[in-house]
């Protein structure tokens, strides 16, 4: 089977249009600038960038058009935002402001027919179900909905397959217990949504090290995300595509013109 | 930039405007027709942008344009609608001017293609460069031969056509706008072609 190199994913947890960081979606703090911030890994080497608004759900909008577009006017790799989409126009509002890909939770769990409308108006290649799950009795994950806050009594499993079929492109999964903590992706989870769906995985949560992501591909991601190792430069971007590709992950290289023109490929 | 109605339009938009270029977006044939470049660009489905692209007599001028060799550009769905038609849509025709029709990428592969794949061009490539570029796409062209095109090659369960160009037409089904340094290197020789 062909498989693209893994996507390293810089995420940008966004408040009040400042990106902010907190251990299992609690006790935000200060990162920076999104539009810096998505520029700078680009540069590193990130090959898309998520930006989620942590806070669009709770006050009852959708992600700030004025953030997304800041955003796409410094991002030239692709951009997936998520945060408060209810209806086709919201997505609509975000694709129009330079979004591509739009990432549903917690509407699609309320509703899973938007998932059908998002993918017929737009390609499944734009949709995006956010699956954040939580470890729950006897190896299960349940899907939590509302940023962390709400459980939704799904098995989080099911739920992924059902989105995909629905018209979902792609999965964004995060464990809610791993976000921020630095203790590893939820390789269980990976596995066993891997199992369940042919949609390309981002693994979310987590990642403190390129091992933790190499495990993760390891366990069926096709793409890694993290955030706080980048916003507190534990690691570049570049870093972690380098350390990969010693541990046989297969990563996209740096592109350089004049590599081009004599037909080499690049180091990462 | 031609509107397809169902078109994301902003991040191609921003790509050329970050090169120096003035976008308008046009569905009117007339302007399509007198337009010094055009870009027709695609996401999402293809009966519902070939009915827009129908409704406003544009087939007609992106035929002429590319016959008469004027700086045209196809992205992604814009690619597979200078085809015969897509398997997505049967019986949808297309422009017709690039051999085959879009297939399905079958179950051995992920689908859609989401991520950066390599493209290798053929010797005759002037505006596509060998790198690695954004695919986000679940059907492609897959025809023995480009010809009379220069084709750019990718593999993803068997080879398919990641780009072709004759002079200044040309048409990706990757996405430029997204593919970072390599989309702006591609995007500015097609600006110079």
């Amino acid at each position: 089977m062909t498989r693209l190199p893994v996507r390293v994913v810089p995420c940008l947890d966004v408040r009040d249009g400042r990106v902010v960081k907190g251990v299992s979606f609690k006790g935000l703090a200060d990162q920076g600038d999104p539009a810096e911030l998505a520029r700078a890994y680009e540069a590193q080497g990130a090959d898309e960038v998520v930006v989620l608004d942590v806070s669009a759900t709770s006050e009852g909008r959708s992600a700030r058009l004025d953030t997304v577009r800041a955003v796409r006017r410094r991002l030239s790799v692709p951009l997936s935002v998520g945060g408060g989409v209810t209806r086709v126009e919201d997505a609509a509002a975000l694709l129009k402001a330079g979004a591509d890909k739009v990432a549903v939770n917690t509407a699609a769990v309320r509703r899973p027919d938007l998932l059908a409308e998002l993918a017929a108006r737009f390609g499944s290649q734009c949709v995006v179900v956010a699956v954040d799950a939580a470890t729950s009795a006897n190896g299960k994950y349940e899907a939590i909905a509302r940023s962390g806050a709400e459980p939704t009594g799904l098995d989080a499993v099911a739920w992924a397959k059902a989105a995909v079929r629905a018209g979902a492109g792609e999965v964004l999964l995060t464990s809610v217990d791993r976000d921020g903590t630095r203790a590893g992706y939820d390789l269980e989870l990976v596995r066993q949504v891997r199992a369940a769906v042919s949609a390309p995985i981002v693994a979310s949560g987590g990642a403190e090290s390129p091992v933790h992501m190499a495990s993760a591909v390891q366990a069926g991601a096709d793409a890694v995300l993290a955030a706080s190792i980048f916003h507190q430069s534990t690691w570049t971007v570049g870093g972690i595509k380098n350390a990969l590709q010693e541990l046989g992950v297969p990563v996209r290289p740096r592109y350089s013109e004049r590599d081009a023109q004599a037909g080499v490929a690049q180091a990462p | 930039m031609v509107r397809t109605g169902t078109a994301n339009l902003a991040s191609v938009a921003t790509a050329f405007e970050r090169l120096g270029c003035t976008v308008r977006f046009v569905s009117d044939a007339a302007e399509a027709s007198r337009a010094g470049r055009v870009v027709l660009p695609g996401v999402g489905a293809f009966a519902a942008a070939w009915k827009a692209l129908a409704a406003n007599g544009l087939p007609d001028v992106l035929r002429d344009r590319v016959a008469a060799g004027r700086p045209t550009l196809g992205i992604c769905l814009g690619m597979q609608l200078m085809a015969a038609g897509s398997q997505e849509a049967p019986g949808t025709p297309g422009l017709g001017v690039l051999p085959g029709v879009a297939e399905r990428y079958d179950d051995r592969v992920r689908v859609p293609q989401m991520g950066w794949n390599e493209v290798v061009p053929d010797d005759g490539c002037r505006i596509v460069p060998r790198g690695f570029a954004y695919f986000a796409n679940s059907y492609g062209l897959k025809p023995p031969s480009a010809a009379p095109w220069h084709a750019t090659w990718s593999q993803y369960g068997g080879r398919f056509l990641a780009a072709v160009e004759r002079g200044a037409v040309a048409a990706c089904q990757f996405h430029p706008e997204l593919s970072g340094a390599y989309g702006r290197a591609l995007l500015s020789r097609w600006l110079a072609a």
